[in-house]
């Protein structure tokens, strides 16, 4: 397997790591939001408190984790842009 | 100052952040002085209006690289900020925590919605368009899938997209203009086109990017600055984290005063006027059964996929120094945006509970309506048929289905209700000014541009001089505002149901195209072209059978005109897989695809257009 490919199999990797978490964060979550508001988080009713603030800021973290994890790869293979013009 | 333009942004900007603080503080002691509350806010939209117009006459360019992708140099924060701008409409601003207010849990599947679709954005498709080097995203389709028919078919997805959305963002900018500088609606329309051409006409992209950091500072210190005053004023200086008691509260409140919903035909008698409504959906309960959590999801579906195809958003990841900063301002962007969105619940939270707490000196539920009417803020707001007090048990006791608002009024009243000084109105004026102005410049230069560069230069006139494409990229920008004001001085649609659509058509036509134009090297030309005409025909087929004021008719599973991406997309993704596995043929062509994707899917080396 050549370099190329073993980059782009890293990256699909991570694609799809990325997009479980979204859709465990953007759906499953809320699927159940009617027993989870029967847990509290902070004092707020759980699937409310997902849906004002806990998702989002869930959703912040995973694209910060995502450039970095993706740079590292791009890196471990040398396909990194090299000065950030 | 010396250095690099790029290095000083952040000089800057604080001194512009620090200008407009000291603007404020001038206008707090004109206030004291006796300033009047009118003069304040006409002053407030002037002034920064003013501003961002200077911004964009200091950014003019008669350079293309600049002109359609500001040079590919904007620092990671700064698109990140731009981006925000861009993103936050004049909708989100004034309508979104009205809307959580009214809606509840359920309203609040938008707040979820129109953030996730930055990982779409990130993981999928902008790092990949970054690469690229193209101008546009027809751009991309174009050149990925060949041949000037597939260009031409996303030409018309984003113009239809784009300009669904842009008239209610011009509506949104008339109505604020209208009622700051005290003018009719269809002369504030107007006033707001000129405010935004003057910012997007002479820089194109350069000059929308620095006017969006410019207006994301004032929209986000507008949103923030009351609702952390309120806060503190009730003992919660950090209302994100210490609401939950007050939360607990509404709920409490609710069941006391009861959850009623009014019959059509009292409101009709009572002659409450269209557009304003009563609390009737409680804050915090999750509403019960299947059908429930999937229109919840659908909806979410529709806006973080509509996310991903608006071609105004893609565009601003063009312009970033390189494919790695390109990620990482996504990451920026949704922060940026993050701060608004976790604060309009907690906007709408604490808006509520001063209207209905009655330990809370600033109630109005449950007290009697004589009391209430003679309060100053629900007189000018009832003149302004923005609020309304229908007594319908006739006890001359306010309950609370008896109080009607409009949902903007829980964004520009709040500061009044609270008892805040008038200045913070004002303040919140120029910030729904600065949100609405920020979104309809992005998407009037996306379609502009998508016009001159894709239709005109790519297609019509491939021969056509830097100076004759800049001229014309100009004219456009102008004829589509006009045409756009024009649409939006009608009135046809809500500015919900309008930004909604623009999701929903974005959706059926370019998702699959753009995702598959990376990630899958045997989708052809053929498949590119029927997925977007058939996905785009079947979503607006299914839209016209829906939608209440077309055909009307009982949608199916609870898909509604809000939602008609969820039939769209699919039919664009299957017609786009059947169509490609039957056409795709291992010729040389093929070859060149799968070389420049190989190249498209490695940050290293020259874009595919080799225009870096």
């Amino acid at each position: 397997m050549s370099n190329k490919e073993k980059h782009w199999d890293k990256t699909k990797g991570l694609m799809f790591i990325t997009l479980a978490l979204w859709f465990f964060f953007g759906y499953v979550v809320f699927m159940f939001g009617g027993s989870l508001n029967s847990a509290s988080f902070l004092g707020y009713p759980l699937a409310y408190y997902m849906c004002a603030q806990g998702s989002l800021i869930a959703f912040v973290v995973i694209l910060f984790w995502f450039a970095n994890k993706q740079e590292a790869i791009d890196e471990e293979f040398g396909f990194a842009e090299r000065e950030d013009n | 100052m010396k250095g690099k333009f790029t290095d000083n942004l952040p000089k800057i900007y604080g001194l512009y952040t620090g200008g407009f603080a000291i603007f404020i503080i001038l206008m707090a002691i004109a206030e004291q002085a006796g300033m009047s509350a009118k003069t304040i806010g006409i002053m407030f939209v002037a002034f920064t209006v003013v501003i961002y117009a200077v911004i964009g006459w200091l950014s003019r360019t008669v350079q293309v690289e600049a002109y359609y992708v500001a040079g590919r140099q904007v620092p990671t924060v700064f698109n990140g900020m731009a981006t925000a701008a861009d993103w936050m409409s004049g909708a989100s601003f004034v309508a979104m925590a009205g809307g959580i207010y009214f809606g509840g849990y359920t309203y609040m599947a938008f707040l979820v919605g129109w953030t996730g679709g930055y990982i779409l954005v990130s993981s999928l498709l902008a790092p990949y368009l970054r690469k690229f080097g193209c101008y546009t995203v027809p751009d991309f389709i174009g050149t990925r899938y060949g041949g000037n028919l597939a260009r031409f078919c996303a030409v018309i997805v984003l113009v239809l997209a784009s300009f669904t959305y842009v008239t209610a963002q011009i509506n949104a900018t008339g109505t604020i203009a209208s009622r700051a500088l005290g003018v009719p609606f269809e002369l504030g329309v107007w006033v707001g086109l000129i405010s935004i051409l003057m910012c997007s006409m002479l820089g194109g992209m350069r000059a929308v990017t620095w006017t969006q950091v410019a207006q994301y500072i004032v929209l986000i210190v507008a949103y923030l600055l009351p609702v952390f005053w309120m806060g503190a004023k009730l003992g919660n200086p950090f209302p994100h984290l210490m609401l939950g008691d007050e939360v607990a509260r509404i709920g409490e409140l609710e069941a006391q005063f009861g959850l009623v919903k009014n019959a059509a035909a009292d409101l009709k008698a009572a002659g409450v006027p269209g557009g304003l409504s009563s609390i009737s959906v409680a804050h915090s309960e999750v509403p019960g059964g299947a059908m429930a959590a999937w229109k919840f999801i659908s909806l979410v579906i529709c806006m973080m996929v509509g996310t991903a195809s608006l071609p105004h958003i893609l565009m601003r990841y063009f312009t970033t120094p390189s494919v790695k900063s390109a990620r990482k301002s996504v990451a920026w962007s949704l922060f940026f945006i993050f701060l608004l969105y976790s604060t309009a619940p907690m906007l709408a939270t604490l808006s509520k509970l001063q209207l209905m707490d009655p330990n809370l000196a600033t109630s109005i539920i449950g007290k009697s309506i004589a009391d209430v009417q003679a309060i100053q803020w629900v007189q000018d707001w009832t003149a302004a048929n923005q609020v309304f007090i229908a007594d319908f048990n006739g006890d001359g006791i306010l309950q609370l289905n008896e109080w009607f608002m409009r949902t903007g009024v829980v964004v520009l009243a709040t500061p009044e209700i609270a008892g805040l000084p008038y200045v913070i109105s004002g303040l919140v004026a120029a910030g729904g000014m600065a949100a609405a102005m920020s979104t309809a410049d992005g998407l009037v230069l996306a379609i502009a541009n998508a016009l001159s560069h894709d239709l005109y230069y790519k297609i019509i006139d491939p021969k056509a001089d830097v100076q004759k494409r800049l001229i014309v990229a100009r004219a456009l920008l102008i004829v589509i505002g006009a045409a756009g004001a024009f649409v939006a001085s009608l009135r046809l649609t809500s500015i919900l149901g309008a930004v909604a659509w623009a999701f929903d058509f974005a959706m059926s036509g370019l998702f699959f195209p753009l995702v598959l134009g990376v990630w899958w090297k045997k989708a052809t030309r053929q498949g590119a072209i029927a997925g977007m005409i058939g996905g785009l025909g079947a979503g607006t087929a299914y839209l016209i059978y829906v939608g209440p004021k077309f055909m009307a008719m009982t949608p199916w599973l609870g898909i509604d005109h809000l939602r008609f991406g969820i039939i769209g997309a699919p039919v664009c993704l299957i017609l786009m897989v059947v169509v490609s596995m039957m056409t795709y043929e291992d010729n040389a062509e093929a070859k060149a695809v799968s070389a420049m994707l190989d190249e498209t899917r490695i940050p290293v080396g020259k874009t595919i257009l080799g225009n870096k």
